[in-house]
């Protein structure tokens, strides 16, 4: 048996799913017992079977996987609850199963991957979909990189027609139908990093107060940047018209195409528009959410 | 042998593993450890707090890049995109040496994340050994492999586990970095004298050393870097020290993690049996 054709065997048996009870299956995905196929290239010893040998692979495999799943989605967890939960993360992992050499990126197929399944969330899709794509989001917003911050003497002389301001590449701009970040910040008040020496009666009092929050939550659209301070990840709640221009200029729009038509529909009064952008682009500057241009802008 | 090409030279003491959990005592009590070792792959990112912490970290202490992934028994390529930040990261660190294990946990571009045991060939050991060079070529620093904990073997295997760990450390022309804790729990789960594997090992080509504790159970041990280390672990800390000499050793502990001074303190343990190599040596 050559190595690739043993490692393939083995990754194959490794990453089936196991029984309801945490076990080994007794059939391989082809259909074959297991025990037959654990025999053809894993010796026995005197204590344990081939089977058995595999088994403790198969087992660390999804144990590994299903807590550095958990690990990453605690909001979506909260959302389910604890046995569907358990379901769509198997469910998942098994769809998707880890291409890169990183934990990290175990999460990153979860938002595609629930739309076109949505019978794994249930009858909330919507809001799991949202509650994966913040979780999702905190995770890329915490260890992206950060360009050198905009100074306003980067500007001088450029035509602000011409201007194109980019964005910090850790911020990820969201427009969710629920506010997920409220019930978010909830379950992670709820659970403490180090929760092993909590009493049942305290994990229940807790798990009853995130259902509660959940049951609670009502679709109400917000739009979010998921961003950083002093490397600590941030939730900031935009306005509409905020979030346009924002994720225009993110698309690599000119200053004046990414305000143009963004108070479009917008409920601000006219005569206070040009007060609301020059607050923003205040805050955002403040927050150093534009980046030094990497290349000479156009001067006029 | 304190330094050799392997470690490029490097003349390391007792070191333990950089873990989250004591970030903050390290950074602001300042503990005197002579080096960490960081899991490279923790570091990999494009910025935030993990590359803020580790430039802190590099700025007072000595660091060792040690990874899960590479892979290097693998039967496919190496993933260029993880060698491309190992590559960053390495530069950032200057560390003199760089550690994965000899091990495989992917195939066809799907990863287990798990150190699974390669089976002992021919055939796997030229292979590993041409994906170590390739390694080592890009990183332009030395490579030393690690012996892993297992809990199978193959029928096609055609040597043992060390003779495997010579054959690819010769094809190769790398270093060694020899687990002795991992040798012990194979050696319970295999039913092999692990003096036998430690008296087998290259001494010219150790790198680096690890020490650990691992979790029995009724039929097999695991290595759950979760618990000191046991006596019969320090006997071949002892046996192996006394034939390579004072090498950089380090204490791995990843679960159940007690305060820094526990770790600190397990990790000291290692100079008794340093002391008295190099006094059995002078003598």
């Amino acid at each position: 048996m050559s190595l690739l054709s043993l490692q393939r065997r083995m990754a194959r048996a490794v990453m089936t799913p196991l029984t309801p009870g945490e076990r080994m299956r007794r059939l391989a995905p082809d259909g074959r017992p297991m025990r037959r196929v654990a025999a053809e290239f894993i010796k026995p010893n005197d204590r344990l079977t081939s089977f058995e040998r595999l088994e403790i692979y198969n087992r660390q495999y999804w144990f590994r996987l299903v807590s550095g799943f958990a690990e990453d989605f605690p909001g979506v967890r909260a959302v389910l609850g604890d046995r569907r939960f358990d379901s769509l993360s198997k469910a998942y992992l098994k769809a998707c199963p880890s291409r890169s050499f990183t934990l990290r990126n175990l999460g990153s197929r979860l938002e595609s991957w629930l739309r076109t399944h949505p019978r794994w969330a249930g009858a909330r899709q919507k809001l799991v979909v949202d509650m994966a794509r913040l979780e999702w989001a905190d995770i890329e917003a915490f260890d992206a990189k950060a360009e050198p911050v905009l100074k306003p003497e980067d500007l001088a002389g450029v035509d602000p027609g011409c201007l194109r301001l980019s964005l910090q590449p850790y911020i990820q701009l969201l427009d969710l139908r629920y506010p997920v970040d409220d019930l978010l910040l909830a379950v992670r008040e709820d659970v403490p990093e180090d929760s092993q020496d909590a009493s049942n009666a305290f994990n229940e009092r807790r798990k009853r107060t995130r259902v509660a929050a959940v049951a609670r939550l009502k679709p109400a659209p917000i739009f979010l940047a998921v961003h950083r301070v002093e490397y600590s990840v941030y939730f900031r709640r935009l306005e509409p018209e905020e979030f346009a221009i924002l994720r225009r200029l993110r698309q690599g729009k000119s200053l004046n195409r990414a305000t143009d038509g963004s108070f479009r529909g917008s409920k601000v009064p006219l005569d206070r528009r040009t007060e609301k952008l020059a607050q923003w682009f205040h805050n955002w500057a403040a927050l150093g959410w534009f980046c030094r241009p990497q290349k000479r802008i156009a001067k006029s | 042998m304190p330094a050799n090409r392997f470690n490029n030279f490097t003349d390391y003491g007792i070191g333990i593993g950089l873990r989250s959990t004591h970030y903050n005592h390290i950074l602001t009590r300042k503990p005197v450890v002579d080096w960490f070792e960081i899991i490279s792959e923790n570091f990999m990112v494009d910025g935030g707090r993990p590359l803020h912490i580790l430039d802190r970290i590099l700025e007072q202490y000595r660091v060792v890049q040690h990874g899960v992934s590479m892979y290097f028994g693998s039967a496919e390529r190496p993933n260029r995109e993880h060698l491309r930040r190992l590559k960053d990261l390495v530069k950032r660190t200057k560390t003199p040496w760089v550690s994965d294990h000899l091990c495989w946990g992917s195939v066809d571009g799907r990863y287990t994340h798990d150190l699974l045991p390669m089976p002992y060939t021919f055939e796997a050991a030229k292979l590993t050994a041409q994906k170590v060079r390739e390694v080592r070529d890009t990183l332009e620093v030395p490579v030393a492999v690690e012996n892993v904990s297992s809990y199978a073997e193959f029928h096609v295997s055609e040597m043992s586990e060390w003779e495997f760990l010579n054959e690819v450390v010769e094809r190769a022309d790398c270093g060694i970095l020899l687990d002795v804790n991992n040798i012990y729990v194979s050696s319970q789960n295999h039913s092999f004298d692990p003096l036998t594997y430690v008296n087998s090992v290259p001494t010219e080509r150790v790198a680096q050393i690890h020490i650990a504790g691992h979790s029995k159970y009724r039929k097999y041990i695991l290595d759950t870097h979760d618990h000191p280390v046991i006596d019969p672990v320090w006997r071949l800390y002892s046996r192996a020290i006394e034939r390579v000499g004072h090498t950089a050793t380090l204490l791995e502990w990843d679960d159940s993690i007690p305060s820094f001074k526990q770790v600190h303190d397990e990790a000291l343990k290692a100079n008794k049996f340093l002391s008295s190599a190099a006094l059995a040596r002078a003598v």
